[in-house]
């Protein structure tokens, strides 16, 4: 019984709604007597839907807290590091880059004022994936864009920020435009081409990451943006592999790539680019459509409708098991400092736990559930690559990336950049026998292994 | 490389249907947007449920089997499918339609003569039970009583017991309910938004309460609710489709507008939704709170009354908010701190209006 909240208030879904509401008039009925900051209890409240709790210093500090504790919780930055911080110009990762930087900033005074100077100050360059070459934009317009983008981090404070420009042709060795136009081109579902896009545009990233020598990559994904997320790999079907994207750590590629903004609203981050003036650069990414389209206005609807919405959604998936490369990996232990490795013990990340031998999507890097992996390992031997990268992919990715037409496989295959085609390699010829070790319970007959 | 020899053009509107390649196509089929033949679709159709019955060993011979009927779509198509699966395949089961009698005028009685037909169509023994003879009271009453708000707390509350009362007075094994693909797919994208990990680790299993008294199973769990529509349409069965009175539903109507939605763009997305549900990584089972029984009726509850003795209290006593939200009720003396979880489960969360199980 899903009842309409205002109509029924027990047992349905109204239940937890009336509670949180609840909660939320207490705050403002209490406030409303003084109407002060809830923090400081001096200053007013800034006013609107995000700040009228908060002055703008109890604002920005509650929100630069959240950033630290994500980052020292999960030990996301230390001082050896030297992290890149991918930039859209959009306000969440224009907030990202900010907070990067205090902290570096503040890092550098403590190091300065050290006597034996002993902590190092850890690195920030900063990568912007360049579409020109597959945009629908006016070229200009980018160039515009990467102009104020320049800007931007040429005018953070110092330490000097090196400021990577990518065209994501880069993917490629040798000239890959044509190739690429043609590799999107030779995705049919809208959809899966935007997905395509945004695999490709990691895969830049990654590149980059690893050729300039960075050990982190730094994204901005924040709670509104994990939570379209959460509902979009929900109806693509990847709810198996759904945890492994939506943490605070992701240590599946060869970078590392870390969250902190994870835990603030993309409501917040726009209310703090607005009263800090932080200039951000907006024109770049078309509108969605497709699923992604109607995901986004879908969960921007529910989050007017009830502002706590986005951080349910983003609860409810962070309850799922989350992946043993969720975490920095054991090799870096050494430099996470005891005081992260006791909060990472209170957040129950053990460093045995959920850990298992996953093989990954080719095209996402999605760990296969079960029965893609049951299909794997079916297969025949004797087959053409291109067949092979096929059958290494997620159902997902067959569905909407892969074409239907097995006759246009060869076609599509040849127009893959090589490190994809690499990861196809590693997970499918070699795993063979390991895949069948975690599918043991699902075979039939255990004959072929009798020896 | 890309010639890739595709069905030669037919002359437009004849169509051949794309599985036996020899009646003219005549509809396309929702799940997969096939064009087939009605003869194909039957079987297809039937042939899917079947598969899903066999595959999940939801019968065994002998058994006895309450199809929870509410007149509506989808329980018609249900025990118009299942008389005839259990004809054709043997499934060696004993057949029954199982209504529950809300009293609510204008609607139930209505509903109640479509059950009745079926009854005689399909030649399956119905057995009504009726909140009136449960409870004491009708939902006509109850509303009376309380007014419109909160109403389908009770309907919600007493149907589910109903249900598990019919099927203890007839005796059955396993109720079987109309919950279709759509529906699954709905209660998966419920329970992420309102964060209930527990039951979205179970909603997707296609037997529930096999703990309780009596198991429930879902035959449609990968059946189209638009096919369920377009079957119950060529055969021109006899169902029951007005919207329950008591309860217009703006959240519920959300959500399924969503699905609506992305089965206009992709149909696929139904199954994947269902598909994340049974893939999702939910470590320890996350526990419901334990099962006891009601001092003062007997059924299965968490707490010293179930949740329908607490709301009969209320009403009896002229107290009608007992047991709803925070109210103070017997139960709330009790110091175990679980957590009060509500007799209708999220699963059942049909729209009240179609009033199916
Ligand atoms: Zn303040
Ligand atoms: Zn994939
Ligand atoms: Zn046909
Ligand atoms: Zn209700
Ligand atoms: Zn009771």
């Amino acid at each position: 019984m899903a009842c309409n909240p205002s109509n029924c208030q027990s047992n349905c879904y109204g239940n937890e709604e009336k509670a949180e509401v609840v909660v939320g008039e207490e705050y403002v009925s209490a406030n409303q007597n003084q109407n002060l900051c809830i923090k400081c209890k001096t200053k007013e409240p800034i006013g609107g839907d995000e700040g009228r709790m908060f002055c703008i210093e109890c604002f920005r500090s509650n929100l630069y807290g959240k950033f630290r504790l994500a980052v020292t919780s999960h030990a996301m930055i230390t001082p050896t590091d030297n992290v890149l911080v991918a930039f859209s110009g959009g306000p969440s990762s224009r907030v990202a880059l900010q907070f990067v930087h205090e902290l570096q900033h503040k890092s550098l005074k403590n190091f300065d004022a050290s006597r034996d100077r002993s902590l190092p100050v850890f690195g920030v360059g900063v990568a912007f994936i360049d579409e020109t070459t597959i945009s629908p934009l006016p070229s200009h317009d980018i160039d515009r864009a990467i102009q104020d983008i320049r800007l931007i981090v040429s005018n953070l404070a110092p330490p000097i920020k090196q400021l990577h420009v990518v065209p994501i042709e880069n993917i490629y060795s040798g000239d890959g435009t044509n190739r690429l136009k043609n590799l999107l081109d030779a995705v049919s579902d809208t959809t899966g081409k935007e997905d395509l896009l945004l695999h490709l545009r990691m895969l830049s990233l990654q590149k980059v990451a690893s050729e300039s020598g960075y050990n982190k990559i730094v994204l901005g994904l924040c709670t509104s943006r994990i939570a379209c997320h959460v509902i979009l790999a929900t109806v693509k079907g990847q709810g198996y592999s759904l945890p492994a994207d939506i943490q605070y750590v992701d240590s599946r590629w060869e970078i590392p790539i870390v969250l902190p903004l994870r835990d603030c609203l993309v409501q917040e981050l726009n209310m703090l680019c607005h009263l800090d003036g932080l200039k951000t650069v907006e024109l770049l990414k078309g509108p969605c459509s497709g699923i992604n389209g109607l995901v986004s206005s879908f969960v921007r609807i529910l989050q007017e409708e009830n502002p706590s919405r986005e951080c349910t959604i983003v609860r409810t998936a962070g309850k799922l098991t989350p992946f043993h490369f969720n975490r920095i990996l054991e090799s870096d232990d050494s430099v996470i400092p005891l005081a992260t490795r006791r909060r990472q013990k209170r957040y129950n990340l053990k460093p045995n736990e959920s850990i298992s031998s996953e093989s990954f999507c080719p095209i996402c890097n999605s760990p296969l559930n079960k029965s893609d992996m049951l299909r794997l390992s079916n297969l025949g031997s004797c087959q053409t690559s291109s067949d092979s990268f096929g059958a290494a992919c997620c159902s997902s990715c067959r569905f909407q990336i892969l074409p239907k037409d097995p006759s246009s496989m060869d076609h599509f295959y040849s127009l893959l950049p090589q490190p994809l085609v690499a990861r196809a390699k590693h997970s499918s010829y070699d795993n063979l026998s390991l895949l069948r070790e975690q599918i043991q319970d699902c075979l039939l007959s255990d004959s072929e292994d009798d020896s | 490389m890309e010639k890739g020899e595709e069905e030669k053009p037919t002359k437009a509107g004849s169509r051949l249907c794309c599985i036996c390649n020899q009646r003219r196509a005549a509809l396309k089929r929702p799940k997969t947007l096939q064009q087939i033949c009605r003869e194909c679709f039957y079987e297809v159709f039937e042939e899917e449920i079947h598969q899903v019955i066999v595959e999940n060993q939801l019968f065994k011979p002998g058994e006895r089997l309450a199809i929870g009927a509410s007149g509506g779509k989808d329980s018609t198509v249900l025990a118009y499918v299942l008389s005839e699966l259990n004809r054709r395949h043997n499934y060696g089961l004993d057949l029954f339609l199982l209504s529950v009698d809300e009293g609510i005028t204008g609607y139930r009685d209505d509903s109640l003569e479509t059950v009745k037909r079926n009854e005689i169509q399909y030649g399956l023994p119905l057995k009504i039970v009726s909140y009136k003879d449960l409870y004491g009271w009708t939902m006509d009453e109850i509303v009376k009583m309380i007014g419109l708000k909160n109403n389908c707390t009770f309907c919600g509350v007493f149907r589910r017991q109903a249900l598990d009362r019919g099927a203890a007075l007839l005796k059955v094994d396993k109720v079987a309910t109309g919950h279709n693909a759509d529906d699954i797919a709905e209660t998966v994208l419920l329970n992420i938004l309102r964060g209930d990990i527990a039951r979205l680790s179970r909603c997707t299993s296609i037997v529930t309460g096999e703990d309780g008294p009596i198991p429930r199973c879902k035959p449609f769990k990968y059946t189209y609710e638009k096919e369920i529509v377009m079957y119950a349409y060529f055969k021109r069965l006899d169902y029951f489709s007005t919207e329950c009175i008591y309860s217009p539903n703006a959240y519920r109507g959300f959500a399924r507008e969503f699905i609506k939605d992305l089965e206009r763009i992709r149909p696929q997305a139904i199954l994947d939704i269902i598909q994340s549900g049974e893939d999702f990584r939910i470590s320890t089972f996350t526990k419901m709170p334990e099962q006891g029984t009601c001092e003062r009726c007997g059924y299965i509850s968490s707490q010293k009354w179930c949740k329908a003795c607490v709301l009969l209290e209320g009403l009896n006593r002229g107290l009608p908010k007992l047991g709803i939200g925070r109210s103070r009720g017997p139960n709330n003396d009790r110091k175990n701190g679980t957590k009060e979880t509500n007799g209708a489960k999220s699963i059942e969360s049909k729209q009240c209006g179609t009033l199916d199980f």
